[in-house]
């Protein structure tokens, strides 16, 4: 059960605390270049396309479509489907698709954030739109 | 600062670098020589330590080409030598005046096998020792070093398994690669095994008996995936002159390359192609030999989807035709068009530390010597290729490729 599992705990740190505390008010937090435009995830301080460091923080939609997935069958933790998932903003972000039938999961699929308790601040999964 | 930044990213589109004629001029093509190999016949060890495996497989490959441990006057060792460079060094007494501990995974050896050419080239070193061994069946490995994605990605659960299953999936999406196909592949590599006594899997399978195996992280099979086993191996680069003092038949580096992938930010992900597609083309250009010119592949086969994606990365069938490329027997010696992994591979023989990069050299170079089981020999095998990735092929990645010549 997905409810069930417990999750690690971000760390953090001075770089990516911002994207952490608003994960906290339910809000997922992309980087923008605004030398280059291009957003990216996850967050940096300095633009790993064009190596500006003129980036800063915009709030994703949290809305996109799965790019690829793969479902894990067993695991100490039961099965589970890791994901990549394409925002609507550009970036593709690693997740797990969650609180769906696993088996009926695909490619191109319209999904959105749906955020998971931790010890300190919630972590960012994916389940169907 | 930002018209620094912009006018590197400019210069960078300016300055081709892999043109660069200064760098064409240097070139590590028959610098160095594969004088000795060899590969730890153990697939289980718990009777054994760590470091002991990484000094029996040292002498056996400085056995094999004629030379005492005293002669090593370089050694590269990866991640799985234990404590690093320091204690392997101390605890097999080396005096080395070249050191490399490259860690790049799997791949790490293939990568160490060019930056061997160059140190000797550069006459740094010039017997220089490359060694791998450890113990993943009998005991636990540790987890892998993560970088500044941790965080973001931890929680999620990639393993190889499901990271190259994403590979899978999204290849099979975007260009109808099918399971049966991909399943050709473990069927060529089982057709090698059954001559290799040291194998851990020696039965002759079907594509039927790959589909019908337990599903482990879709689209991949069970049989679509590699071994777990302990063991090793390893290799002596040396000069020109010292292999042609040697006795066994001349084995060289004619061209290699290396180069990484990653999500990089989220842009474009494509998860259909591997760092091979430049690693590859950078081995080549070296060489000045094609794939076609290739009499046998050693290619890294930790996943059956491994070895589709990199060999149309590397240039032996177009991108998205690797499915029909694998299919009906074409990577069987004596079969097929391409002979590949002749030893059963990682999806047969073994897959010492989950590295399958040493191995991938060690059968390339045993088919250029003509040391390959008769029933599996390439005849007149003069030009081989050892590629492998290191990683995880759907998240961050290494690839290394190198292009060997018998003389």
């Amino acid at each position: 059960m997905t409810e069930a599992k417990k999750y690690p705990t971000p760390v953090g740190n001075p770089e990516s605390q911002p994207f952490w505390d608003a994960a906290k008010d339910g809000k997922f937090m992309i980087k923008r270049c605004t030398t280059c435009g291009e957003a990216h995830f996850f967050p940096r301080a300095i633009c790993p396309f064009c190596f500006s460091d003129k980036t800063e923080w915009e709030q994703s939609s949290g809305e996109g479509e799965i790019y690829t997935y793969s479902h894990m069958r067993k695991s100490a933790t039961g099965p589970y489907v890791i994901a990549y998932v394409t925002l609507k903003e550009g970036p593709s972000v690693q997740t797990n698709i969650v609180d769906c039938d696993l088996t009926t999961v695909k490619i191109g699929q319209k999904v959105k954030v749906v955020w998971k308790q931790t010890d300190g601040a919630p972590l960012p999964f994916f389940t169907p739109a | 600062m930002l018209s620094l930044a912009k006018a590197a990213a400019k210069g960078h589109k300016k300055l081709n670098w892999t043109k660069h004629k200064s760098e064409r001029r240097l070139s590590i093509k028959g610098k160095a020589y594969i004088a000795g190999i060899y590969e730890h016949p153990t697939r289980h060890a718990p009777d054994k330590s760590i470091a002991q495996l990484h000094a029996e497989v040292a002498k056996g490959a400085l056995e094999d080409a004629g030379l005492s441990h005293k002669d090593v006057d370089g050694y590269f060792c990866a991640g799985d030598a234990q404590g690093g460079l320091w204690p392997m060094v101390d605890y097999l007494g080396l005096k080395p005046r070249h050191v490399d501990s490259t860690e790049t995974g799997g791949c790490s050896y293939i990568i160490h096998l060019g930056h061997a050419a160059q140190a000797i080239a550069a006459g740094k070193c010039s017997i220089a020792l490359v060694t791998l061994a450890g113990k993943p069946r009998t005991g636990v490995m540790p987890p892998r070093l993560q970088g500044a994605e941790a965080d973001f990605e931890t929680a999620f659960g990639a393993t190889t398994h499901n990271a190259y299953g994403m590979c899978a999936m999204r290849h099979m999406h975007d260009y109808g690669t099918t399971s049966e196909q991909l399943a050709w592949i473990k069927v060529a590599a089982s057709h090698h095994a059954q001559y290799n006594p040291h194998a851990m899997l020696k039965d002759v399978v079907t594509v039927e008996d790959v589909l019908n195996s337990p599903m482990i992280s879709d689209p991949l099979h069970r049989m679509d995936c590699c071994v777990v086993s302990d063991g090793g191996g390893a290799m002596i680069v040396t000069t020109p002159e010292i292999a042609k003092s040697l006795k066994k038949p001349l084995v060289r580096l004619i061209g290699h390359g290396e180069a990484m992938k990653g999500p990089r930010g989220g842009k474009d992900l494509d998860l259909t192609y591997s760092a091979g597609v430049w690693s590859g083309p950078r081995a080549f250009e070296e060489a000045g030999v094609t794939p076609q010119d290739m009499k046998y592949a050693s290619i890294y086969d930790s996943f059956t989807i491994t070895v589709l994606m990199q060999l149309e990365d590397l240039g032996f069938c177009k991108k998205g035709d690797g499915g029909k490329f694998v299919a009906d027997g074409n990577l069987i010696s004596g079969v097929g068009k391409l002979p590949f992994n002749t030893d059963g591979g990682g999806l047969c023989s073994n897959h010492p530390v989950n590295r399958g990069g040493m191995t991938k050299i060690l059968e390339a170079v045993r088919q250029l010597r003509g040391e390959a089981h008769p029933k599996v020999q390439v005849p007149n095998c003069d030009l081989a290729i050892a590629h492998g990735t290191g990683g995880l092929l759907g998240v961050r990645h290494a690839a290394s490729t190198a292009i060997l010549e018998r003389v």
